[in-house]
Parts: C-alpha cells; sequence; structure tokens
C-alpha cells in the first residue's frame, strides 16, 4: 500500500479524482506512465514547479491525451525492437469528462482503433469544473449548471447525457468498463483486468463532484453510492469475446428512488422548489429505466 | 516563488508539492479513536489528500492523519464503519 500521489496539491476538500487517481494507481503499481488532458486533475496536481505524482507525468492538450498515450506505447515498441529489450509498463491516460467526452473524443476514437496498449480512464464530473461548471455533454438531464441554468423558461440541462463506455465499446476493443470511486475493490479489479490485455481498454469512473453538484465535501463517496443504488449510474465490464454484451459487476438488490439521489444535490433543487417539475423528473425517471434496460437489469 | 525554468518545464526531483501544506484549509478536523480503529484502512482508500498513513494489522498500529495536509473533508468520519473518526473543529 503505497500512495503514488502525494498530498499538497491543491484540489478542493473532498475532491474526487485524486480519489479516482489515488485508487487506479494502487492497482497499476509504480511501473506505469501517465499521461494528462487539461482538467482539474492536471491544474491541481501540477502548478510548475510543483507536482503531486510519484510516477512519470506529462500533460497534453485537452483534447489529445489518449494521443499521447500512443505515442508513448509506440516509442516503447520502436526502443524494445532498436534495443533488443522487452519494456511494457503500464501506459495510463487520464482524462475528465470533458477531455473524452467532448474535446477528447477524436483523438481517443483514434487511439482506440490503431489499437495501441493502455488503459484510458475518464474520471467522469458531469461537468466542465475547472473552469467554473459549464455544461458538458456527461451533464446529465435537468442539471444546473452555469451554461444550463434553471428558470422560468428552462429547468437545467435537456439533453441526455452521452453513452461514452458505450461508445467505446463500439469500437471493438478487448476492454470497456464502468466504475465508481465508491467501489474501490470493484475499481481496482477492472484496472488490473484493462491492463492485464495487449490493446486499449477504457475505463469509465463516476467521480461526484461536491463544488460542483453542491453537496458537502463529506458526502463525496455516499454520494457515489447512491448513484449506484438509485440506478443512475451502472456498474459493468464489456470484453471483446462478447463485443456489446455488458456483464454487470454490481448489482443492488433492489433499485432505491431516483428522487434521493436528485434531492441530496443542489444542482438539481430547482426540480423540488418551489414546486415539483414533474415533468423534468418523469423524464430522468425514464432515461434511468432506459439505460437500466440497455443493460439487462430491468424488463 | 521565483524559480529557475528546466529546459521543456521538466520536474526531477517529484514530488514537489509536499512544500504546499494545504493544513491551513482546514475548519474541522478529523480524531482518531485508536481503540475503535479495526485497522480496515477503508478509510485510506477514500482519503483524496493522501493524508492517512495507514494502519498496521500486525504491529497493532491504527491509521494516523497527517494534519499538515488534511483538508478536513470529512470523507474518512463518514465513512468509518466503527465510527472511530470524529470531526472537531479546529481550534489554534
Amino acid at each position: 500500500m503505497a500512495d503514488l500521489l502525494a498530498p499538497g496539491h491543491r484540489g478542493c476538500a473532498g475532491c474526487p479524482a485524486s480519489i479516482c487517481v489515488r485508487q487506479v494507481l494502487d492497482a497499476a503499481g509504480p511501473n506505469t506512465i501517465c499521461t494528462n488532458a487539461t482538467g482539474c486533475l492536471e491544474v491541481m496536481t501540477t502548478p510548475y514547479p510543483e507536482t503531486a505524482w510519484k510516477v512519470p507525468w506529462a500533460h497534453s492538450a485537452f483534447e489529445n491525451s489518449a494521443a499521447m498515450a500512443s505515442g508513448i506505447e509506440a516509442a516503447y515498441k520502436a526502443l524494445n525492437r532498436r534495443n533488443g529489450t522487452n519494456k511494457k509498463p503500464n501506459i495510463i491516460a487520464f482524462a475528465g469528462d470533458g477531455g473524452t467526452f467532448d474535446i477528447g473524443l477524436q483523438a481517443l476514437s483514434g487511439a482506440l482503433e490503431r489499437g495501441h496498449r493502455m488503459l484510458f480512464v475518464c474520471y467522469d464530473n458531469e461537468a466542465y469544473m475547472n473552469t467554473g461548471i459549464q455544461r458538458c455533454s456527461s451533464s446529465p438531464i435537468g442539471a444546473w449548471t452555469t451554461t444550463s441554468p434553471e428558470g422560468s423558461c428552462s429547468s437545467g440541462k435537456t439533453q441526455r447525457k452521452k453513452p461514452i463506455a458505450m461508445i467505446a465499446a463500439a469500437h471493438d476493443i478487448p476492454y470497456v468498463a464502468t466504475a465508481c470511486i465508491s467501489y474501490p475493490q470493484d475499481l481496482k479489479a477492472k484496472v488490473k483486468k484493462a491492463l492485464s490485455f495487449d490493446g486499449p481498454s477504457f475505463l469509465h469512473v463516476f467521480a461526484p463532484c461536491p463544488t460542483g453538484w453542491r453537496f458537502p465535501s463529506e458526502k463525496t463517496i455516499a454520494m457515489g453510492k447512491l448513484a449506484v443504488e438509485t440506478g443512475v449510474f451502472v456498474l459493468y465490464e464489456m470484453t471483446d469475446a462478447e463485443p456489446m454484451k455488458p456483464i454487470v459487476t454490481v448489482k443492488p438488490k433492489e433499485f432505491r428512488p431516483v428522487e434521493e439521489y436528485l434531492q441530496a444535490q443542489g444542482r438539481f433543487a430547482h426540480l423540488f422548489k418551489p414546486k415539483r417539475d414533474e415533468v423534468t423528473l418523469k423524464r430522468i425517471q425514464e432515461d434511468v429505466d432506459r439505460k437500466l434496460k440497455w443493460v439487462g437489469l430491468k424488463p | 516563488m521565483v524559480t529557475k525554468i528546466t529546459k521543456g518545464c521538466v520536474i526531477y526531483n517529484s514530488p514537489t508539492s509536499l512544500g504546499n501544506k494545504t493544513g491551513g484549509w482546514r475548519t474541522m478536523k478529523p480524531v482518531v479513536d485508536e481503540e475503535k480503529c479495526k485497522k480496515c484502512n477503508i478509510c485510506w482508500q477514500f482519503c483524496p489528500d493522501s493524508s492517512i498513513e495507514p494502519a498496521d494489522r500486525k504491529a497493532n498500529k491504527a491509521i494516523k492523519i497527517n494534519y499538515d495536509y488534511c483538508k478536513g473533508c470529512g470523507i474518512c468520519a463518514a465513512e468509518c464503519p466503527f465510527k472511530a473518526i470524529t470531526m472537531v473543529m479546529e481550534e489554534k
């Protein structure tokens, strides 16, 4: 048990991104090279000349974390060939939801298609937190952000969340999984499994952000558990042996009502006050049920 | 802070963030009851600031909090299944 992310970084109290990195690196071990897209994680861990990373780490631009990781993998291949060595460090690309769902999508798609041996980890806090909580294609229906405000004509974001794990899986890559920082055993098992494949793998990590979602910092872990227990986020994995067939790894016995999850966060407060927004609440419930149907948890 | 900028902005002596003592951010402080601590290290898994020294079951050593860097988020106290950590007001 060794921490590969040092203290002293500037993340908010209760930050889920650093919890995600600590758990991923704990599973991957010190023989790892990381690349990092622009985002909260990059800004808070490495204000030059400070760095909190104890493994080799490099900052790419916002869009090309996956491209940089694939370059590192290709360089290792070339050096191994030239020197007759067989060095195979784990190569992990970190990106937030902005650097994965929106801005980094084409670099990610390219790297997955080229088949580099690397793991792409997306920590998903459902908005652009680093620049001040702007709407992202990962934000869920009804969520308040600064660019999807609530008011008399709007009840937060109107569109659905993009199913990024399914998009990654559609590239027919060896391994795709979703995980949550609240279930560290499950997350670490998935990281180890992902790194065992000789090809690209994708991990979508759900990371509840106290600052952007408007809840107290000590509830970061509880919020992740609540998301899984209400069916808002499903933990599953897919391999290319059975493409596009998700196998659920954490199955709640009974799903709790989605409203429990919504009421715990300030970004959904406008759905309940001053009066209940039945239309949006129904849309959210329908969307959750649809996604549960996809993975076979609801008939 | 004035520093000589290295070529390519490479940082050689990582981790250099240790100089930034984030303990000053805290308003509430976690206090460990060593008798209640079962050394399961669940809190260690969830600490965002790497501010918990893991417990050692063999040496019968409870977890220890590094107050130099703990930001007082309260996750450890909320997630401890044995209620061995309590949050108290920071007083100086």
